[in-house]
C-alpha cells in the first residue's frame, strides 16, 4: 500500500460486528479521510459506537464481540493475526464519554502512555507540547503536581485528550467527548477538535448533531435496519447531510422528526 | 413530532400569503387609482407601505426566533431562509406599488397622456403570476415553480409595446416626454415585479429539490427596446 498516496486513514470494508450470535452492525463500507473530522450520529442502539470501538479493536475486551470483514489501516487489515491490537490502539487513540484521568498527577497523567511505550526523549518537553496541543496548558502548567482529578470536568477531558495525543497517534476516536461537559467547556472541546484536525485524523461520535455539524467536515448516519441490525444510511460531506440529504431517513432524523 | 415547531412554520406561511395578498392589492389598487386619476386613494397606497414593510420585518423576526429557538435543518432550513428571501422580494414589489402611487401624487392635476389600456392588463397579468407563484411557493409545487417564469415573456412584450406606445407620443409631441416618463416608469416597475415572480418560483424548487439554479424565462431581449 503506498501510503502517501491514500487519501484515506481508515477503511471499513464489508465489515459485520457481533455481539455473541447477535448481528450489532451490518456491513458497514465506509472510509474515512485523513486529517478531516468525521460525525457518526444516529439514533441510540443502532451501533455508531460499537463501530468507532472497532476501529481500534477496542471491542476486542468485551469477550463476546467479534467482527468480520475488514478494518484497513495504512492498508493492513487490523483484525489480522499477526497485529497487536496494543500497538492499534496506541496508533489509533480514543477518548470517552466521561472523562477519565488516572488518579494520578497531571504530569504523570500525561507521561504515563509514553513511559510504557519506553519513550526515550525528554519527558518534560513531550507533557509541555501534549498539554499545549490539547489547550490546557496554560491552565495547568504551575500545579502540575496536582492531582488530575482535582480539574474541572472540561479539563480533565483535555487532559485526557493530552494523554491521547501524547503518544503520537494518528487518529483519535471521540466518543461523545462533551456530553458530560456543560455549553463553555464543549465549544472549548469543539474548537480543540478544530485544531487537532491539522495533525490527526478525527472520528466522533455524537447524539448532538449541532455539534456534528459544527465541527465535522464528514457525517456518517447510523439507523436500525430492519433486522435490527445497524446501518450506515448515509456517509456524505457535512454541509450536504445537514442543507440536502439524500435519503428520507436521514432528513427525519435531522429534522427531528424521527420515531 | 415537533407539534410547536409546525404550528410556527405554518404560521410563517400564512403570513407569507398575507403579505402577498397586501402587495397584490397594492400593485392593483396603485394602478387603477392612476388610471382612474385618485390621487387620495394613491396616497393612502403610499402611506400602507408602510404596513407592508411592517409585515416583512414581523416575518423576518419570527423566523430568526425559529432558527435560534428550534435549529432547523435540511428542508425545514431550506423552507425558513426562503421565507426570509421571498418576505424580501415582496416588501420590494410594494415599493414598485408605493412608486406608481407616488407618480399618480406628483402628476397632480395633469391629464393623462393616454387612457390607461396596456398597463390595467400588464398589472393583472403580473399579480395573476405572483398569486399562482405564491401559491405554489407554499405547497412546493415545483411543476407550477417551473412553467411561470416563462410567462414572463408576456408582461415583456406589454413592456415593449408600451415603449413603443409612449414613443410615437414624444415623437408626435416633445412636450409630452414628462407624462411619457411617467407611464413607463409605470410600466418598467411593473416588469420589475415579474422579474421577481421568477425570483420566489427559484426560492420554491430550492425548498423542494435543494437546487439552486436560475430559472431561464427564456426571455430574449429586445435591444430596440432598451
Amino acid at each position: 500500500m503506498t501510503e502517501n498516496t491514500n487519501p484515506y486513514a481508515i477503511e471499513a470494508a464489508d465489515l459485520n460486528l457481533y455481539y455473541g450470535e447477535t448481528l450489532a452492525v451490518r456491513d458497514i463500507n465506509m472510509q474515512i479521510e485523513k486529517q478531516k473530522i468525521t460525525a457518526m450520529i444516529g439514533p441510540s442502539g443502532c451501533g455508531k459506537s460499537t463501530v468507532l470501538r472497532a476501529f481500534n479493536r477496542m471491542n476486542d475486551l468485551i469477550p463476546s464481540a467479534h467482527a468480520t470483514g475488514s478494518v484497513l489501516y495504512h492498508g493492513k487489515d487490523i483484525y489480522d493475526d499477526d497485529v497487536d491490537p496494543v500497538e492499534v490502539r496506541r496508533r489509533i487513540g480514543m477518548v470517552f464519554q466521561k472523562p477519565n484521568p488516572f488518579p494520578k498527577s497531571i504530569y504523570d497523567n500525561v507521561a504515563w502512555g509514553a513511559q510504557i511505550n519506553g519513550y526515550q526523549g525528554n519527558m518534560d518537553d513531550l507533557v509541555e507540547k501534549s498539554l499545549r496541543g490539547a489547550a490546557l496548558w496554560c491552565e495547568v502548567k504551575d500545579k502540575l503536581d496536582k492531582s488530575g482529578l482535582s480539574l474541572s470536568g472540561g479539563q480533565q477531558q483535555r487532559l485526557c485528550i493530552a494523554r491521547t495525543i501524547a503518544v503520537k497517534p494518528d487518529i483519535i476516536l471521540m466518543d461523545e467527548p462533551a456530553s458530560a461537559l456543560d455549553p463553555i467547556a464543549t465549544l472549548k472541546i469543539e474548537d480543540l477538535m478544530h485544531e487537532l484536525a491539522k495533525k490527526f485524523t478525527i472520528i466522533v461520535v455524537t447524539h448532538n448533531m449541532q455539534q456534528a455539524a459544527r465541527v465535522s467536515d464528514f457525517t456518517a448516519f447510523f439507523n436500525l435496519g430492519e433486522d435490527h441490525a445497524g446501518i450506515l444510511e448515509e456517509y456524505d460531506v457535512t454541509s450536504e447531510i445537514f442543507t440536502n440529504p439524500t435519503k428520507k431517513s436521514t432528513e427525519d432524523y435531522i429534522t427531528g422528526r424521527f420515531g | 413530532m415537533r407539534k410547536i415547531f409546525e404550528h410556527e412554520i405554518q404560521t410563517l406561511k400564512d403570513d407569507i400569503l398575507s403579505l402577498g395578498s397586501m402587495v397584490e392589492q397594492a400593485i392593483l389598487g396603485s394602478v387603477d387609482a392612476l388610471k382612474k386619476r385618485d390621487i387620495p386613494r394613491s396616497q393612502e397606497i403610499y402611506d400602507e407601505d408602510e404596513l407592508i414593510n411592517a409585515k416583512r420585518f414581523g416575518i423576518e423576526s419570527s423566523v430568526m426566533i425559529a432558527i435560534a429557538t428550534q435549529q432547523p435543518m435540511a428542508h425545514d432550513l431550506r423552507l425558513l431562509a426562503s421565507i426570509l428571501d421571498v418576505a424580501g422580494e415582496l416588501e420590494r414589489m410594494g415599493d414598485y406599488a408605493k412608486g406608481i402611487a407616488k407618480i399618480n401624487v406628483i402628476m397632480g392635476e395633469q391629464k393623462l397622456l393616454k387612457p390607461l389600456v396596456d398597463l390595467p392588463l400588464m398589472a393583472e397579468k403580473t399579480v395573476d403570476m405572483l398569486h399562482r407563484a405564491l401559491t405554489a411557493f407554499i405547497e412546493e409545487d415545483v411543476d407550477a415553480a417551473e412553467s411561470i417564469p416563462a410567462e414572463d415573456d408576456v408582461i415583456d412584450a406589454l413592456y415593449t409595446q408600451i415603449y413603443r406606445v409612449l414613443i410615437t407620443y414624444v415623437i408626435d409631441d416633445p412636450t409630452a416626454i414628462e407624462r411619457s416618463n411617467w407611464l413607463l416608469w409605470v410600466a418598467h416597475n411593473l416588469e420589475r415585479v415579474g422579474d421577481r415572480v421568477t425570483n420566489i418560483c427559484e426560492r420554491t424548487i430550492f425548498i423542494a429539490t435543494g437546487e439552486m439554479e436560475e430559472v431561464d424565462s427564456s426571455v430574449v431581449i429586445n435591444k430596440n427596446s432598451l
